[in-house]
């Protein structure tokens, strides 16, 4: 049984569909990445996972039907979403934001030593705890959301273009991080992602998603290796 | 100079009420981008159930009169679970409708809790009782009620200051109504929040009318007047910000009680809340405190 299993997912936004039967599965404690161009339907397909955009089609995770639930009982179940924009609560200090990604967890004790982990991961948040998180940088905003994200110990995250207008460096920064937090942790992650050579580096999986259907899946090195990919998203 | 010294004081008393249902105003403002037309008039039914219960009691269930501080501690406790229901059963279905489609839901809010009123306890004026007892005023400065009601709102407000900055469930609030869906990422009931939010802010409404009614006395327009005050107060302080509205409704408190006693007259007090509304709007929409929005065109 797959950790996290979907089964031909469509979706649309008023008239226009934009998930067209998406099929994907992955395993507990692995990376899988979702890759294709703007407009494939990456975002939407997080969103479906979330309960965010009418759906239909069959996700299960853990083998607990997922489709119709509301997402706030999505995420009790433990899967975490860093969203696409970050989702920042700019009005709120950086360690509120934090403390609301632990919101749904009773274990106090616990919740304090995860803040403490996640400002020993990205000391600048620890720095900037008591300033409003709107006026944070993009680049530590992101790192935010994966943090807000991690306060709720997922067992699975979702990450939306991660690396999207982060300089170079941070994004590896970030990447490095996230695959420490896989290793260390356990914890399982699909990642939307357009930057392609990125994703296929951190990830052990890969989905090729065009225009609302998976047209390619192989592992991370298959992935890397087809010559259309190759061409098409690595540009080389 | 003590006469002055009076209208400051007795301003600051009923800026205080001024501040609370202004409070309730941004509140419900800060969900839903609008303004509670029929917060007033919440406020009001809830005095009237204060007033029942102080002078009737609720002879089917074979409860006598209460006590002054019972009854308002049942008062609040009704206006809050009143003010959920509204949200639940009235406001919730239009949540995603135009804004004019709102307002007027709001309006008939205001027009059926009136109506209800005085069918139901008639539209004659009734006194109301004030708690609090004469050993408490400042003489020749103050009255016990305008040193009680002071009180009251200041228990109020630092309570609900503190709700909102220490509490979990006061985070979750103020994240909800910022941002509705990295609050639901985050595994927020949003529309329980915004039930809570308006049960919260009717019972401040409610507090705010048990110690007005005292002053203005007991009829279902009583409060008209007084909205009109706490929206001058929310446009002054910034209608987004709660310590704004706050500051505004002792402003507008101590302005309308010294311009009146000493400039333009009793008759013309009102005005000078509708004069604020529309200097405000004119000359500084996002009030003292407001957050100026931007929008990319």
């Amino acid at each position: 049984m797959a950790f996290l299993e979907a089964k031909s997912l469509h979706a649309s936004y008023g008239q226009t569909r934009v998930l067209h039967g998406i099929s994907f599965a992955m395993e507990e404690g692995t990376i899988t990445a979702l890759l294709g161009a703007n407009g494939a339907g990456k975002t939407t397909t997080l969103r479906a996972l979330c309960g965010m955009v009418k759906t239909e089609g069959e996700i299960r995770f853990g083998g607990e039907r997922l489709d119709g639930r509301a997402t706030e009982d999505i995420v009790r179940r433990g899967i975490a979403h860093v969203p696409d924009g970050r989702g920042t609560f700019v009005n709120l200090t950086t360690e509120e934001n934090l403390r609301l990604g632990a919101y749904t967890r009773k274990d106090r004790a616990a919740v304090e030593a995860d803040l403490q982990r996640i400002y020993g991961y990205f000391p600048r948040l620890k720095e900037r705890r008591t300033q409003q998180a709107g006026t944070l940088s993009g680049g530590e905003q992101q790192m935010l959301a994966v943090s807000r994200a991690l306060m709720l110990r997922p067992k699975l995250m979702l990450l939306d273009e991660p690396s999207f207008g982060l300089a170079p460096l941070i994004v590896r920064e970030l990447f490095s991080i996230l695959r420490t937090v896989n290793e260390r942790e356990h914890v399982s992650m699909l990642v939307v992602e357009q930057n392609a050579a990125m994703a296929l580096d951190l990830s052990d999986h890969a989905y090729l998603i065009e225009t609302g259907r998976v047209v390619l899946s192989g592992t991370a090195d298959d992935i890397k290796k087809n010559d259309a990919v190759r061409r098409s998203y690595l540009g080389y | 100079m003590d006469a002055f010294i009076h209208q400051v004081l007795a301003g600051l008393a009923t800026g205080g009420i001024y501040a609370s249902l202004a409070l309730a105003l941004v509140m419900i403002y800060q969900a839903t981008h609008l303004v509670n037309f029929a917060q007033g008039e919440m406020a009001m039914f809830a005095t009237y159930i204060a007033w029942a219960l102080i002078n009737i009691g609720i002879p089917q269930l074979g409860i006598p009169p209460l006590p002054y501080w019972q009854a308002f501690f049942v008062t609040v406790v009704s206006a809050f679970v009143l003010g959920v229901l509204i949200e639940r059963v009235v406001i919730r279905p239009v949540e995603n409708a135009p804004v004019l489609a709102v307002v007027v839901v709001f309006i008939a809010l205001l027009v059926i809790l009136n109506s209800v009123t005085g069918w139901m306890f008639t539209y004659t004026i009734k006194t109301f009782p004030s708690p609090f007892p004469s050993e408490i005023g400042f003489g020749r400065f103050m009255s016990p009620h305008e040193v009680g009601a002071i009180g009251v709102t200041m228990v109020v407000l630092v309570l609900l200051y503190l709700f909102f900055r220490f509490t979990p469930l006061g985070l979750a609030m103020r994240a909800a109504a910022q941002n509705p869906e990295s609050s639901r990422l985050v595994g927020i009931r949003v529309g329980w929040m915004l039930a809570l939010g308006w049960g919260l802010a009717a019972a401040i409404g409610g507090i705010a009318g048990m110690m007005v009614a005292p002053i203005v006395y007991l009829d279902p327009n009583m409060m008209g007047g007084v909205l009109l005050y706490a929206f001058a107060a929310a446009l002054v302080g910034g209608i987004d910000s709660p310590g704004g509205a706050v500051f505004g409704g002792f402003l507008v408190g101590v302005l309308e009680n010294v311009l009146g006693a000493f400039v333009i007259g009793n008759e013309l007090k009102l005005a000078v809340a509708l004069v604020l509304i529309i200097g405000v709007l004119t000359v500084r929409p996002s009030g003292i405190f407001g957050k100026v929005h931007v929008t990319r065109v």
